[in-house]
């Protein structure tokens, strides 16, 4: 089973809270998301996983009746914003579950785990065989 | 007949792609459908001389099976086609051995430049050009550039195949553009091949085994247009500014992927066989007067390379080369290397005076480079707070992973030595 594993990050003073972090907890914190990553694609539940550019740059974009694009943002401030996504291959929704949690457990300012909001979502594939 | 060793073999194939494709194209016509039929060859080959061994002539070989692949296209004989693959299969060398070698199957080292003028045609994006090279006359497979790019092999069988298409409807012939417009192709293929170093170079050291051999690729194939009678002395340019760049490789990335800068690599780390060769190189064609921006930009490259240090770094050599390719191009980035040397030579007041005037251009006015530029000079006159801003502001304006967390990192540092002394700051 496919999920798609998205991590909200609270939005701070600016875009990356994180730069206000010590360069100590930054790079425990990089180094946590690294592992984590070696860690899933040692157990072959590895897909995918993009990191995305901040919000600010961001722009919602919608086809007049001409179909040309006409852009809404930068976004109106939002607690969390989206910064990366996962795609995992897994054997069961706990096991997604799992591995969500543990992402969430990424240390933040003193070692302490950030509790970061992951969307947990099924990706739709093709019928079960024998169906 | 020799035994090939699996590595051998490959490299044999890619050396033989091109002078074969080449002169199936000739004998053909037909580019797009020549192409095709030479990666089937090549795929025959792959699969049947490891047991079968390297026939005597393997160019003859390869030519004589896409020669017939073609024939047997146009004819759309199914049956035959199956009927002889097996034959093939069976006994690899029985075309090769039998059938006479043609005059216009010798290698012609031109041949590579004329495949290139085709695969970096102006008409193509360029995505779909540095696809099409790297498999027609790079002699890649599809899965291979696919991997190397990151993206699905059938995405990239798609830009190979736009990309032929283009070539086919625009009727580019195989031969020489002529006096007036080979200049303007040739720039078109430095182009192409420069982007596919970068892309090789700017990826992780640990991770990306596949797209680091793209930095090697793009070198192999500027040798072998260096090698080719076109007398642009751009081309041993880009080759030298690609070896001395390509020299630092092994020093700019930590063992967890994070960026090291200039000023903190180990030197001994650097690839001295490949600096001492770009700076022979560059020291020849700069001595023959016929000036570039490549080239410019490899005695830029070779200046940093011979330095033993960063502090013996020859800046005002280097402020005086930005000041060359200033004049060359109208390139914001060329004014913002301007303006770093200039702060190393005269100081980051100078610098950020010279950057404050790039700030209104507006190609750049939003680039993190420009921002990161001005924090490190911030940084270097003491006045941190400032100099932290900018790092943020180039870290949230970076769209690469190991940049944002480097700037992070500065921004975080810089901040932190806010109220201890100077001789403090890291």
């Amino acid at each position: 089973m496919k999920f798609m594993m998205m991590m909200h990050a609270p939005r701070g003073s600016g875009e990356y809270q994180i730069s206000n972090w010590k360069p100590e907890e930054f790079q425990a914190h990089i180094a946590f998301m690294m592992n984590y990553n070696k860690a899933i694609q040692a157990s072959g539940e590895f897909v995918a996983a993009e990191g995305l550019t901040p919000p600010g740059a961001a722009r919602l974009i919608r086809g007049d009746d001409k179909g040309q694009a006409i852009t809404d943002g930068p976004f109106a401030e939002s607690k969390e914003f989206l910064v990366g996504y996962w795609i995992i291959d897994v054997e069961s929704e706990q096991r997604a579950w799992d591995l969500a949690a543990k992402a969430s457990m990424a240390p933040g300012p003193g070692g302490v785990p950030l509790h970061l909001a992951i969307e947990v979502r099924q990706i739709m594939g093709a019928p079960p065989a024998g169906g | 007949m020799t035994d090939p060793a699996p590595n051998r073999l490959g490299h044999l194939l890619r050396e033989l792609a091109p002078q074969v494709l080449a002169a199936v194209t000739r004998k053909h016509g037909d580019f797009a459908d020549a192409e095709d039929a030479v990666q089937d060859a090549l795929f025959a080959a792959a699969t049947q001389w490891p047991d079968a061994g390297v026939p005597e002539n393997p160019r003859g070989w390869l030519y004589h099976v896409a020669a017939r692949r073609l024939t047997d296209q146009t004819r759309s004989d199914i049956a035959r086609r199956d009927r002889e693959s097996v034959v093939l299969r069976e006994n690899p060398h029985c075309t090769a051995a039998t059938a006479p070698i043609a005059d216009d199957i010798t290698p012609d080292g031109d041949d590579t430049l004329l495949l290139l003028f085709m695969c970096c045609h102006p008409s193509l994006t360029s995505s779909n050009a540095i696809a099409l090279t790297l498999r027609a006359v790079g002699g890649l497979t599809t899965r291979e550039i696919a991997s190397a790019y990151l993206v699905p092999e059938a995405t990239m069988a798609q830009r190979i195949s736009r990309a032929k298409q283009i070539i086919k409807s625009s009727a580019v012939p195989f031969a020489d553009p002529g006096e007036s417009e080979r200049a303007a192709r040739l720039q078109s293929v430095l182009h192409v091949l420069y982007l596919v170093f970068n892309e090789g170079y700017a990826s992780s050291e640990n991770t990306d085994f596949v797209r680091r051999d793209l930095s090697n690729e793009a070198i192999r194939l500027t040798r072998a247009l260096f090698a080719t009678r076109s007398t642009s002395a751009e081309i041993g340019g880009l080759l030298a500014l690609m070896l001395l760049t390509d020299a630092r490789r092994a020093a700019r990335m930590g063992s967890d992927g994070e960026l090291i800068p200039l000023d903190a690599q180990d030197r001994t780390r650097w690839n001295q066989p490949q600096i001492i060769e770009g700076v022979a190189l560059i020291s020849a064609l700069l001595s023959q007067g016929k000036v570039g921006p490549y080239q410019l930009q490899a005695a830029i490259a070779a200046i940093h390379d011979e330095a033993r240090d960063f502090a013996s770094t020859d800046w005002p050599q280097i402020l005086a080369f930005y000041h060359l390719l200033e004049r060359m191009s109208d390139n914001p980035m060329v004014a913002l290397n301007r303006a770093i040397a200039a702060s190393m030579v005269h100081g980051p007041d100078a610098g950020l005076t010279q950057l404050d005037a790039l700030a209104a251009d507006a190609r750049i006015a939003t680039h993190y480079r420009l921002d990161a530029a001005r924090a490190h000079m911030y940084e270097r006159v003491g006045d941190v707070t400032k100099a932290a801003a900018l790092f943020r502001t180039a870290a949230e304006r970076t769209a690469s992973t190991a940049e944002r967390n480097y700037l992070l990192t500065k921004a975080s540092r810089v901040r932190l030595s806010v109220g201890r002394s100077s001789s403090e700051v890291e």
